[in-house]
C-alpha cells in the first residue's frame, strides 16, 4: 500500500482534504504533525509520498513559508534530503509551495537541494485572491501531471507571484520544469494579465518542478477541485448535460490524475 | 535602568515590491506624488553574536528577492524614512513568529517581548513633514500604531532609524483595592457610568455600565457580607450583568411581557415550533450554548452562530473585524464539547464609503471619527485575514450602506460548525458539565490590558470616553493551533469535561460560567500567563485578550492534556480548580481578593421593568415621478445596495476544505448571491444551505414588518438555490440603538413579536441569537454642531438548512437561450423602504406585507422543484425588486432576455413599481421549454406566470405590452453592476 504522508502543524488548514485526495487516489493517507515527526514519534522515511498541504504556517508572518521551512530545515533536513534521494515523491501546494520554495527543493541552479532559487511575492494587486484559474500543463517530465493537458483549479492566495532571475527561468524551461502556466479558458497564454493570471507571476508560472520531475510545487490547490459538483460551472454544465440526457461524472478527471499519477508511480516504485 | 544591547534587522526587497506600488497608488489617491520602498525591519532587544546575527537575519529572508542589512542604514535614496510599528503591548504577530523561528534556529528561549516588529517606508517626493505625518495618521491607527519619521538627513546623521523596543512600563505591584459603596448617590452614579477611579490618578477606569438599582442590589450584598467589595470583585460583576453577557433589556419585563421579550417572542418560538415538529424536530442545542445546533445526519450535527463587534470595529476596524471573526469561531469550538468551523459568514453595514465628511467624538474638533471608507477598508480586511488564515471558508456575506450606519459600523460574524452527535466514548457532543475536581486550564494567548472593559463597552452608547483599551489585535494562527488541538485531537480523546470560549467578560466570565456546571471554582490568578508584567488583578480578570480557551480538565488526564498541548505548540496553563462549594473565590498570591455567592453573582441583578410607548412609523406615500424608467432601473442597479461586491467575495477565501458547492459568485458574469451551499462530508451527499437578510430601513415604517421581512428574505434566499423549510432554522442578531428610550422599546417589541408569529407560521425554529443594544454615535459634526447618529433599529436574520443531496441545488445564471421565464408570487404596491425609493431620496411608504401561510407551502413546493430538476435558473426577488433581479440573472448567465411586464401577477399597473416593489416570497425562475408543462403542474395553485423568455443574443428588454420599457443590453448591465466598487 502506498503511503502518504500529510504534513500538518502551526497554520497549515488543508491537510483534511489532501489527505482524502491521496486516500480516493487509492492510497493510505496519514496527517502527521511537524512535532511528531521531530520528536521522532512518526519518520518520514515510512511514508512514500510527502504533501506539504496549503493553509497560512505562522501566519505568513516574516513572509509566506518562511518559518515553517525553517523549522524543517532546522529539524528535519537530514530526513528530507534521504526521503528526495530515494526518489521519493514531494508536492506542494500554495503554501507547500512557499514553504518548498524557501527550503530550496527545486535544486536550481546548483543542482543542489538546499538553495533556494526562486521567490512567490506578493500578488501584483497585493491582495489575496481566491477564483477558479484555467491551467496548461508544460511539463513532459513531471510525474503527477502525466496525461493532464489542460485544467481548471482554484487558487487562494496573497503572496504566488512567481519569481526568479532570467538565468534560473532559463535553466527551469530548458530543463522541461515549468509544470503548469496560467492560460484563459480556450488555453490561450494568459501573459500576465488580471485575471487569467491571477498574480503577475513571471512567464505565467503557477507551478514548477524539480529536474528529477518527482517534487512538484503548485499555487492551484486541486485537491479542491476533485468533484465536478465544486466547480464553479457544475450547475451550468449539469443543466446542459441533463439535456443531452447525459448525466455528469463525479469527480474532475484532470484534477484527481495528478494524486493518481502519484499513487501509481510510487506503486511501481515498490512501494 | 541598565542600557540594553539592541540590534535592528531590517529586509529590503531587490526591486520595488507590490506592496509599495499598491501604496503609492494609495497615496496618490489621497493626493501625495511619491515613491515608494517598503522595508521589513526587526528590532531585537538580546545580545547576539555577529554571527547569530547572520544566521537570524538569512533566516528571515529569501535572498532570491530579498536583502538583509544588520545594524546598518539603507543606502537608498529616499527624502524620508517612515517607520509604522505598534504601540507597546499590542499584539505583534510577526515579532512572535520571528521569535519561534529564532529560538528554534539558535535552539535558544528568547522568551517574550525581545522581538519587534515595524515596517519602513522610505518616500521620495516634495513632501514637508507635516504631509508625511498626515500620509502616516492615513496608514496607521493612533490608537494601536506608532510612527517615527526622519529626514534623509536625520536618518544619515544619525546613522538609520532609532533602536527602540516598545516595551510595556508598569511598574505598580499587583494588588486588589478595596471600593466603598456607602457614598452619596451622584458618587455612586458616576461609578456606574465611568468606573472606578483611580486611587494614584484619581482617574476613571472605564464603565462598568452599572445602574443605580444594579449598585444598589451589589451594596447591599456586600453590607450582608460584612465587608467592603474589592475592585475586582465589581469589575466582575459588572462584567456578569452587562447587557452584553446577561441580554438585560430582553430578559426583563417589557408593559405587560412579564416574562420579557425573549423568553414570549423568541424562545417562545422556538418551543412552540419545536412542538409542531413533534418527531421531526430537527433541533438539539439552542440557546443555551455558544451556538445552536441542529441535526446534519445521523452521525454528525451542523451548529451555527452569528455575533457582532460593533463598537470595536467603530474605533479600530482591522482589529474590531478580525477579532469579530476568530472570536465567533471560538463560539463553534467552544459549542459542547468542541466544534469545527466549516464556514463564515460577514455581513456590514457602513455608511457611504464616499462620504468624507468628519465627525468629531470630542469637543471643538477633536478626536475625530474614523471615515466610513476607511472603516470599510479596515473591517474587510480584518475578516480577511481572520478567516483566510484560520482555513475556513467564507461562502456567503453581505454589504448594506445607509448613512445611519455613518457613526458606528455594523459588522455581523457568522460561523457553521460540524461536530459528531456522539463522542468515541459514547457522550452525546453537544452536552458538557465541569465536574467539581476538574482543573481550570486556559490554553492559547496570554493576557494583556487589550480588550478591557469590551462587554462593558458594548453596552454603552459611544462617546468621547470609549476606552482605547477596548480594541484587541487578533492572532489567528494561534487560534488555529489550539482549535485543531482541541476539535481535532483532544475532544475525540475525552480529555476534558468541559469547555468555553473566552469571549466578553475574559476569564471573569468563562471561569464563572463553566462553575454554573458545578458549582464553585478556586483561581490562583498568578498563575496566569500574563503578556508583559503589571498587569492589576482586575485587569488579569476581565481582559478579553484573544485566543484563549477556558477547559476543565480531570486530574487524571491532566498531563495527557498538558503534553498533547506542548506538543502542538499551545500554551496551557492549570489556573485553579472546580468545586461545588457554591462560592466563586479567586486569590492572588495566596491572598483572597474575591469571594462571591455563586448564586449571587449569576442571578443577584434586580429585574427590570419596561415600559415602551408607540413609535411614530412613518407610513405616508412619499410623491414619486419618475421621468424615465431605464434611467431609474439602472440607477437601482448600481446602486450601494444591489450592486456586485465581488472585490469582498474574491478576497475570502471560499474554497478551502473543497466543500462549496453554491458559491458566492455565482455563473460566468459572477454576480454576488444571496445564499451559499457547502457539502461538509465527502462521504455524504447532504448539504448545508446558507443565507442572511435584513431590511432596517423598513424599521421607519414598521418594525413589525421589517422583521417579518428579514425572516421571509433569509429563508427565501435559502429556498431560491434549494433548501428545505422543514429542516431549516434560524438566528436573530438584534442591533439596535437607543435602547433607553421607550419608542425604540416599541420598535423592539414590535420586532419580537413579528419574529414569533413568523418562525411558528414557517415552522422555523430559532436556535441562537445575539443582540447589540446600544449603537449611537454621540459627538459633533464638522460645523462643532452636537450630533447623535442612531443606526436603524436592525434585526439580521440568519438561515441555516440540511439537504439531502447538493444535487438539487440551482443558481441564478440564466442557462440557456429559449428557457422560459416565470415570475412566482404576486407583485403588490409595496415599495415602503425600498431601494427605488431609497434611490430617489424618499422616505416612508407602504411596507411589504409577509403571507407566511402562503409562502410556506410555496416554499415546499419550491423544494420540490429542485429535487425533480424542473429549474434551470432560480433566484429569490430582493432589494431592487423584479428588475433588478432579471438583470442579475441575465448577468450572471450572459444571456439576454425579454419579459412583458403586463404578464407578471400583480396588484399594481405602474410599470416602476412592478419592476421595483419588494414585495416578499416571489422568484424568478427559468425552465426548459420541454419541462413546461411539468412545471406548471407543480405551480398549479400558486400565483405565477411565463413571463417571457432567455434570448439567444445580449439584448435585456422589459416591455408593457408592445411598448419597450426598458431596452438595453447584458454588457451595459453588467458594466452597470460592477462599475461602483470596481477599483476598490
Amino acid at each position: 500500500m502506498v503511503k502518504a504522508l500529510i504534513m500538518s502543524g502551526y497554520g497549515i488548514n488543508c491537510e483534511s482534504e489532501s489527505k482524502h485526495a491521496f486516500e480516493k487516489a487509492g492510497a493510505t493517507a496519514e496527517i502527521v504533525h511537524i512535532n511528531d515527526l521531530i520528536a521522532g514519534k512518526k519518520k518520514m522515511a515510512d511514508y512514500d509520498i510527502m504533501m506539504f498541504p496549503g493553509g497560512f504556517s505562522y501566519g505568513d508572518d516574516t513572509g509566506s513559508g518562511y518559518a515553517f521551512a525553517n523549522k524543517l530545515k532546522n529539524n528535519l533536513w537530514p530526513d528530507l534530503l534521504k526521503f528526495i534521494k530515494q526518489g521519493k515523491l514531494i508536492l506542494g501546494v500554495c503554501n507547500g509551495f512557499q514553504i518548498m520554495t524557501n527550503l530550496g527543493l527545486f535544486a536550481l541552479p546548483s543542482e543542489e537541494y538546499g538553495e533556494e532559487s526562486n521567490a512567490l511575492l506578493a500578488n501584483t494587486h497585493n491582495r489575496y485572491e481566491c477564483r477558479w484559474v484555467n491551467l496548461k500543463s508544460q511539463s513532459q517530465k513531471c510525474v503527477f501531471t502525466k496525461g493532464v493537458t489542460m485544467t481548471s483549479i482554484p487558487i487562494a492566495h496573497a503572496e504566488g507571484r512567481f519569481h526568479c532571475t532570467p538565468g534560473v527561468l532559463k535553466v527551469l524551461e530548458d530543463n522541461d520544469q515549468v509544470v503548469f502556466t496560467y492560460c484563459d479558458a480556450t488555453g490561450k497564454a494568459a501573459a500576465g494579465s488580471f485575471p487569467a493570471n491571477p498574480n503577475g507571476a513571471l512567464s505565467d508560472i503557477a507551478a514548477i518542478c524539480d529536474r528529477s520531475g518527482k517534487i512538484l510545487g503548485m499555487m492551484p490547490h486541486p485537491e479542491r477541485g476533485l468533484y465536478l459538483v465544486n466547480h464553479p460551472e457544475y450547475h451550468h454544465r449539469k443543466e446542459h448535460a441533463a439535456r443531452k440526457g447525459e448525466t455528469l461524472p463525479e469527480v474532475d478527471e484532470n484534477n484527481f490524475r495528478i494524486f493518481t499519477n502519484a499513487v501509481a508511480y510510487a506503486k511501481q516504485n515498490g512501494a | 535602568m541598565p542600557s540594553e544591547t539592541i540590534h535592528r534587522i531590517e529586509i529590503d526587497t531587490k526591486e520595488q515590491g507590490s506592496e509599495a506600488q499598491v501604496l503609492e497608488k494609495k497615496l496618490a489617491a489621497l493626493g501625495h506624488q511619491v515613491k515608494a520602498r517598503i522595508s521589513k525591519a526587526y528590532t531585537l532587544r538580546q545580545d547576539f553574536t555577529a554571527e547569530q546575527l547572520e544566521k537570524v537575519a538569512a533566516a528571515l529572508h529569501n535572498p532570491v528577492a530579498e536583502t538583509a542589512r544588520i545594524n546598518e542604514p539603507s543606502t537608498l535614496a529616499f527624502d524620508w524614512a517612515l517607520e509604522l510599528g505598534f504601540l507597546p503591548g499590542v499584539t505583534d504577530n510577526v515579532a512572535n513568529t520571528a521569535t519561534e523561528i529564532i529560538d528554534d534556529l539558535l535552539s535558544m528561549r528568547l522568551g517574550r517581548n525581545r522581538v519587534f516588529s515595524s515596517k519602513v517606508l522610505f518616500l521620495t517626493g516634495a513632501l514637508s513633514r507635516e504631509e508625511v505625518e498626515n500620509m502616516a495618521r492615513e496608514l496607521i491607527n493612533i490608537l494601536i500604531e506608532r510612527y517615527h519619521i526622519k529626514s534623509n538627513t536625520e536618518y544619515k546623521q544619525e546613522e538609520g532609524l532609532d533602536k527602540v523596543a516598545p516595551l510595556v512600563k508598569l511598574t505598580k505591584e499587583p494588588e486588589a483595592i478595596e471600593i466603598d459603596l456607602d457614598v452619596p448617590e451622584a458618587e455612586l452614579l458616576a461609578l456606574g457610568k465611568q468606573g472606578i477611579k483611580d486611587p494614584e490618578t484619581g482617574e476613571r477606569r472605564g464603565p462598568l455600565a452599572l445602574d443605580l438599582d444594579y449598585l444598589t442590589a451589589i451594596k447591599a450584598y456586600f453590607a450582608k457580607e460584612g465587608r467592603k467589595p474589592t475592585d475586582i470583585e465589581l469589575e466582575s460583576i459588572a462584567q456578569t450583568w452587562s447587557e452584553h453577557c446577561k441580554h438585560t433589556i430582553f430578559a426583563a419585563t417589557m408593559d405587560d411581557i412579564d416574562e420579557g421579550i425573549m423568553k414570549r417572542y423568541i424562545k417562545g418560538a422556538t418551543n412552540a415550533v419545536r412542538e409542531q415538529l413533534g418527531e421531526n424536530d430537527f433541533c438539539l442545542s439552542v440557546f443555551k450554548d455558544n451556538s445552536g445546533g441542529i441535526i446534519f445526519d445521523d452521525t454528525w450535527m451542523i451548529t451555527d452562530k452569528a455575533e457582532t463587534h460593533n463598537s470595536p470595529s467603530a474605533l479600530d476596524p482591522f482589529g474590531g473585524a478580525i477579532t469579530g471573526i476568530v472570536g465567533v469561531n471560538r463560539d463553534t469550538i467552544g459549542f459542547g464539547m468542541g466544534a469545527l468551523p466549516i464556514a463564515n459568514k460577514y455581513g456590514y453595514c457602513f455608511g457611504r464609503p464616499e462620504d468624507t465628511s468628519t465627525i468629531y467624538r470630542g469637543k471643538n474638533k477633536t478626536n475625530p471619527s474614523l471615515p466610513p471608507k476607511r472603516i470599510l477598508d479596515g473591517v474587510i480586511y480584518g475578516v480577511n485575514v481572520g478567516g483566510n488564515c484560520s482555513g475556513i471558508p467564507t461562502p456567503t456575506g453581505f454589504c448594506f450602506f445607509d448613512d445611519h450606519y455613518k457613526g458606528k459600523p455594523l459588522v455581523f460574524v457568522g460561523t457553521l460548525g460540524l461536530l459528531p452527535r456522539k463522542l468515541p466514548n459514547g457522550e452525546l457532543a453537544h452536552e458538557k458539565e465541569a465536574q467539581a475536581g476538574d482543573r481550570i486550564v486556559v490554553i492559547g494567548g496570554r493576557v494583556g490590558k487589550d480588550g478591557i472593559h469590551g462587554a462593558t463597552f458594548s453596552s454603552e452608547a459611544m462617546d468621547e470616553g470609549s476606552p482605547a483599551t477596548a480594541v484587541q489585535i487578533g492572532d489567528p494562527i494561534t487560534q488555529k493551533k489550539l482549535s485543531d488541538a482541541v476539535c481535532k485531537e483532544a475532544r475525540d480523546l475525552g480529555l476534558y469535561n468541559s469547555v468555553t470560549d473566552n469571549g466578553a467578560g475574559g476569564l471573569s466570565c468563562s471561569v464563572a460560567e463553566m462553575a454554573e456546571e458545578c458549582g464553585g471554582f478556586v483561581v490562583q490568578l498568578e498563575k496566569v500567563p500574563l503578556k508583559y508584567p503589571g498587569l492589576q488583578p482586575w485587569e488579569t480578570w476581565i481582559s478579553e485578550s484573544q485566543e484563549r480557551m477556558t477547559l476543565s480538565v480531570p486530574e487524571d488526564k491532566l498531563a495527557a492534556f498538558e503534553e498533547l498541548m506542548e506538543q502542538r505548540g499551545v500554551e496551557c496553563t492549570v489556573i485553579g480548580t472546580f468545586n461545588n462549594a457554591k462560592r466563586g473565590v479567586v486569590t492572588l498570591n495566596g491572598k483572597t481578593i474575591f469571594d462571591l455567592d455563586m448564586d449571587f453573582l449569576h442571578h443577584g441583578l434586580p429585574d427590570k421593568a419596561l415600559t415602551s410607548k408607540p413609535y411614530p412609523y412613518k407610513t405616508q406615500e412619499p410623491r414619486i415621478g419618475v421621468q424615465d424608467p431605464e434611467e431609474l432601473f439602472l440607477r437601482i442597479l448600481g446602486s450601494h445596495n444591489c450592486c456586485s461586491f465581488e472585490f469582498i467575495s474574491r478576497q475570502y477565501d471560499h474554497e478551502v476544505q473543497g466543500n462549496s458547492v453554491v458559491k458566492p459568485l455565482q455563473g460566468k458574469g459572477r454576480v454576488n448571491g444571496t445564499a451559499s451551499v457547502i457539502k461538509p462530508l465527502f462521504d455524504s451527499k447532504k448539504g448545508v444551505v446558507m443565507s442572511q437578510a435584513l431590511n432596517p430601513r423598513m424599521s421607519e415604517v414598521s418594525c413589525y414588518d421589517m422583521a417579518a421581512n428579514a425572516i421571509d428574505s433569509a429563508i427565501r434566499y435559502a429556498i431560491a438555490v434549494g433548501a428545505d423549510i422543514k429542516h431549516l432554522a434560524l438566528m436573530d442578531n438584534f442591533c439596535w440603538c437607543s435602547s433607553n428610550e421607550p419608542e425604540r422599546l416599541a420598535q423592539l417589541k414590535d420586532a419580537a413579536r413579528a419574529c414569533y408569529d413568523y418562525a411558528t407560521v414557517y415552522r422555523t425554529p430559532f436556535i441562537s441569537g445575539k443582540d447589540s443594544m446600544f449603537n449611537d454615535f454621540k459627538g459633533y459634526a464638522e460645523n462643532g454642531e452636537p450630533i447623535k447618529i442612531s443606526v436603524h433599529p436592525t434585526l439580521m436574520v440568519s438561515a441555516v438548512s440540511v439537504i439531502d443531496d447538493v444535487k438539487n441545488t440551482c443558481t441564478m445564471d440564466f442557462k440557456a437561450p429559449g428557457d422560459l421565464i416565470y415570475v412566482i408570487g404576486e407583485t403588490r404596491d409595496e415599495c415602503g423602504a425600498s431601494e427605488f425609493y431609497n434611490v430617489l431620496g424618499k422616505e416612508g411608504g407602504t411596507p411589504p406585507k409577509v403571507d407566511a401561510k402562503t409562502a410556506r407551502k410555496l416554499y415546499s413546493t419550491m423544494h420540490a422543484l429542485h429535487t425533480t430538476h424542473l429549474l434551470s435558473a432560480c433566484a429569490a426577488i430582493g432589494a431592487g425588486g423584479l428588475g433588478v433581479m432579471l438583470a442579475k440573472m441575465s448577468i450572471a448567465g450572459q444571456h439576454g432576455a425579454e419579459i412583458d411586464i403586463n404578464l407578471v401577477p400583480a396588484t399594481v399597473d405602474e410599470p416602476v413599481r412592478i419592476l421595483h416593489s419588494e414585495t416578499p416570497s416571489r422568484f424568478i425562475v427559468s425552465v426548459d421549454p420541454k419541462k413546461k408543462a411539468a412545471f406548471e403542474k407543480a405551480m398549479h395553485g400558486f400565483a405565477f406566470a411565463h413571463v417571457g423568455e432567455v434570448r439567444d443574443d445580449a439584448k435585456f428588454v422589459i416591455s408593457k405590452g408592445k411598448e419597450a420599457i426598458i431596452d438595453t443590453s447584458v454588457d451595459l448591465l453588467d458594466t452597470v453592476y460592477k462599475e461602483r466598487f470596481k477599483e476598490y
